[in-house]
């Protein structure tokens, strides 16, 4: 019995990591920020080398076939490092779509293509998430119609997945006939939003039922939270370096108390949520019965800390924090991009409260 | 990460539901804490050592129940005990706090003699750590405890001695070796409450009630070799003490359970008419509470892994008595806004009362703020967080103080 991460799962964390750190120094963040494609051929491929494009794609599609759990790690190592990447969707929600609502030819032709990392997906769950801008989509047989504007990690895609209201879920191919794709620049300018407009494209259904579709949305909920864990914690990290390092009175500034207490409580707000995104990943991979409460929970908990996170670790840097120089700004938008996807606190609280018969639903 | 409920686990878990349904009526409402236990306690108790859902991994020769500690087994006693209502065992400072220190650092004759007895119930202890010049700076105490033969002789006065009336015994710090540097001066001694020349007097606190005594000594004669540890060793015992008395005052287990209080409290309650627990706005502040008291609830598991492996959970394990106090009042302070203008009354009973729902709620909403100060104030925690969790400089004028 273990509340911990395994041998192999310290080995993963430390292997992303190590890849991370060094394929990312801030300059080239930088660089890729202000390319802002959200996409990068030689990280990706790095990224698929490690196995992260086939983390939970099962090994017979070519996949690495490890569970939530390794995710959660992996997410949190991506957040860490502001990796111009898209995880949540492309290799969480999309492979796990196909996986559960995809017929045997459509795992066959698609979930391979995900784990080489030839097959991006972007995905919009906006029409489930609550959320502002809603898909408003329709589905006419196989053709699909609308528009979405939330697609998560649109960067090079080269499918687009999208949930209607009613949990069926369509898959287009990026560049087909009838579809509009483009790429809509954020706040977090290492990930871009997609925009798609649909007119009568060819998709093929992904028809396992509204439950799927939730369960897809859940799972892409936690990666989320597990990504601002990880920015979450790589902005107090700094806030700490920092404190030990800036001398003002002639002391390091972390020997004042006024800043010290602060490290001290963005630590003792954070700490706590890494055991929950555990929990959370451990919980959904085993199909628990608390799994998405725990999942709803992580996601709103884990938005509310990082706010607090983001802006109490700026301000242990003083004017320095809010300058371009340091760089510290990439995490602060990391985090509150990673709050507003999906669906923010509010939404997941309240459909927390639904979930455990505290509301109507 | 490995929860996954084995046979033993599944079958655990039959075992305390029949023992639920077939003792449950055994158990008391409340006991321990802030009274002497009573035979209804005591019985319970002894029954809840028996089965191993009481020191479960204690070691037999001590009194305990002597299994490997288990995460998932312990998470599942806490759970199927909470479920039933049923009397979780007796918390006391003896039982959570100077057992594990024993086992920790004592010696084996100390073991055999104060272990299986503090944990049936049968023998409390009070803590002599505060004194009225050395709160924050503990190191400073001043009470002293010289030797004389084979005997400690101690004078001095210690505060915020809780539970000291009833009290069978006291682990106390005190300055043997006035000569030495404060940290190196200290020793930790185990010593009889009806031992001459000690008085209690009763220190009464904002809820009203006197939760805490002062405690005088003047030439308490303490056998020699009652200290735990050896002479001068007093403020590493105190660190251990210390160490289990944070893990306490942050237990997970008691602000989930104070969470599906609030929630029963919210739907009892109404205000024109509407549940509370329909209310947004406080049921928003139930389900923030509830995101909080998850995420501690699993810390706590990752702390008691790290326990039973022998890892040091470093600045995990430092945050635990700052956050979980915080938490906790922040709990009540949600269930005395659902209690509203209606549950202003107060009404305190004696030790052997029970309080109406009201009084309770607002005496734990006082008796927080005692929690968040009391084993070490918040700022000093996050001092403590920030130096030894963080490696953040020291002030420089304690620096020079000698710390």
């Amino acid at each position: 019995m273990r509340f911990g991460l395994s041998d192999e799962q310290k080995m993963l964390d430390e292997s992303v990591r190590g890849f991370l750190s060094r394929a990312l120094p801030l300059d080239e963040v930088r660089r890729l920020a202000a390319a802002g494609s959200g996409y990068d051929a030689a990280l990706a491929n790095g990224l698929t080398e490690q196995g992260v494009t086939g983390i939970i794609v099962l090994e017979e599609y070519g996949g690495v076939g490890l569970g939530m759990v390794e995710a959660v790690v992996v997410a949190e190592a991506l957040g860490y490092a502001a990796a111009p990447f898209g995880f949540a969707g492309a290799c969480v929600m999309a492979p796990l779509a196909i996986a559960k609502a995809g017929d045997d030819g459509a795992r066959s032709e698609l979930l391979g293509g995900i784990a080489a990392g030839e097959r991006r997906v972007a995905v919009d769950f906006s029409a489930l998430a609550g959320t502002t801008g809603a898909a408003e989509l329709t589905l006419d047989g196989d053709r699909l119609s609308g528009t979405v504007q939330n697609l998560l990690d649109p960067g090079a895609a080269t499918d687009l997945l999208v949930a209607l209201a009613d949990g069926r879920m369509a898959l287009v191919e990026a560049d087909a006939a009838g579809v509009k794709f483009g790429l809509r620049k954020t706040v977090d300018r290492t990930r871009p939003l997609g925009t798609a407009s649909f007119d009568g494209a060819t998709a093929r259904l992904l028809d396992g039922g509204r439950d799927v579709a939730k369960d897809v949305l859940q799972a892409g909920r936690l990666i989320i939270a597990a990504d601002s864990l990880g920015a979450g914690q790589r902005m107090i990290d700094q806030a700490v370096a920092y404190a030990n390092e800036r001398e003002q009175f002639g002391r390091k500034i972390g020997s004042f108390q006024a800043v010290k207490h602060t490290c001290s409580e963005l630590v003792g707000m954070l700490e706590p949520c890494r055991s929950l995104i555990w929990y959370a990943g451990y919980a959904r991979e085993h199909g628990m019965e608390d799994a998405p409460l725990t999942i709803l929970h992580a996601k709103s908990h884990l938005g509310e800390i990082t706010r607090e996170v983001s802006r109490m670790a700026t301000e242990v840097h003083g004017g320095m924090g809010f300058t371009d120089l340091l760089g510290l700004h990439f995490w602060f938008k990391r985090i509150t991009f990673d709050r507003q996807v999906l669906g923010g606190p509010e939404r997941c609280r309240s459909e927390a409260a639904t979930l455990q018969g505290w509301a109507a639903a | 990460m490995d929860l996954e409920y084995s046979d033993r686990h599944k079958a655990l878990q039959q075992e305390l539901r029949e023992f639920a349904a077939k003792e449950g009526h055994r158990s008391p409402k409340s006991g321990g804490g802030r009274k002497r236990p009573d035979r209804k306690t005591l019985d319970w108790q002894a029954l809840l050592l028996e089965r191993g859902y009481f020191a479960r991994t204690i070691p037999k020769e001590y009194g305990g129940y002597g299994a490997e500690p288990d995460v998932v087994e312990a998470a599942i006693i806490a759970d199927e005990f909470n479920k039933a209502g049923l009397y979780p065992g007796i918390m006391n400072q003896g039982i959570s706090m100077l057992v594990p220190t024993l086992l920790e650092v004592g010696r084996e004759d100390q073991k055999k003699q104060w272990v299986e007895t503090t944990i049936r119930g049968e023998t409390i202890w009070c803590q002599g750590y505060s004194e009225p010049g050395s709160g924050s700076d503990l190191a400073a105490a001043r009470t002293r405890a010289d030797l004389d033969g084979d005997h400690f002789v101690v004078n001095g006065q210690k505060i915020w001695t809780s539970s000291a009336h009833y009290a069978d015994m006291m682990f106390l710090l005190c300055r043997t070796e006035p000569d030495k540097p404060k940290h190196e001066g200290l020793s930790y001694l185990l010593l009889s409450m009806k031992t001459p020349g000690i008085e209690v007097r009763p220190l009464t606190t904002m809820t009203g009630r006197a939760e805490f005594n002062e405690t005088f000594f003047t030439n308490v004669r303490v056998p020699a070799s009652q200290i735990v540890m050896g002479r001068g060793e007093g403020w590493r015992v105190a660190n251990v003490t210390l160490k289990y008395e944070r893990m306490l005052l942050g237990d997970p287990n008691k602000l989930l359970y104070r969470l599906s209080r609030i929630r029963d409290l919210m739907e009892r309650t109404a205000v024109d008419g509407v549940r509370m627990l329909d209310l947004p706005e406080y049921r928003e502040r139930l389900l923030k509470l509830q995101g909080e008291a998850l995420a501690w609830k699993y810390h706590g598991m990752r702390l008691l892994t790290d326990m039973a492996n022998d890892v040091d959970s470093g600045v995990r394990r430092l945050i635990v008595k700052y956050v979980g106090t915080m938490m906790g009042h922040r709990l009540s302070s949600l269930a005395v806004d659902v209690l509203g203008a209606a549950g202003l009354s107060y009404d305190p009973q004696g030790e052997d009362k029970d309080d109406d729902e009201a009084t309770t709620w607002h005496i734990d909403y006082m008796y927080d703020i005692g929690l968040i100060i009391g084993g070490g104030t918040s700022q000093i925690q996050k001092n403590i967080i920030g130096e030894r969790g963080l490696g953040l400089p020291r002030e420089p004028k304690t620096q020079a103080a000698a710390r």
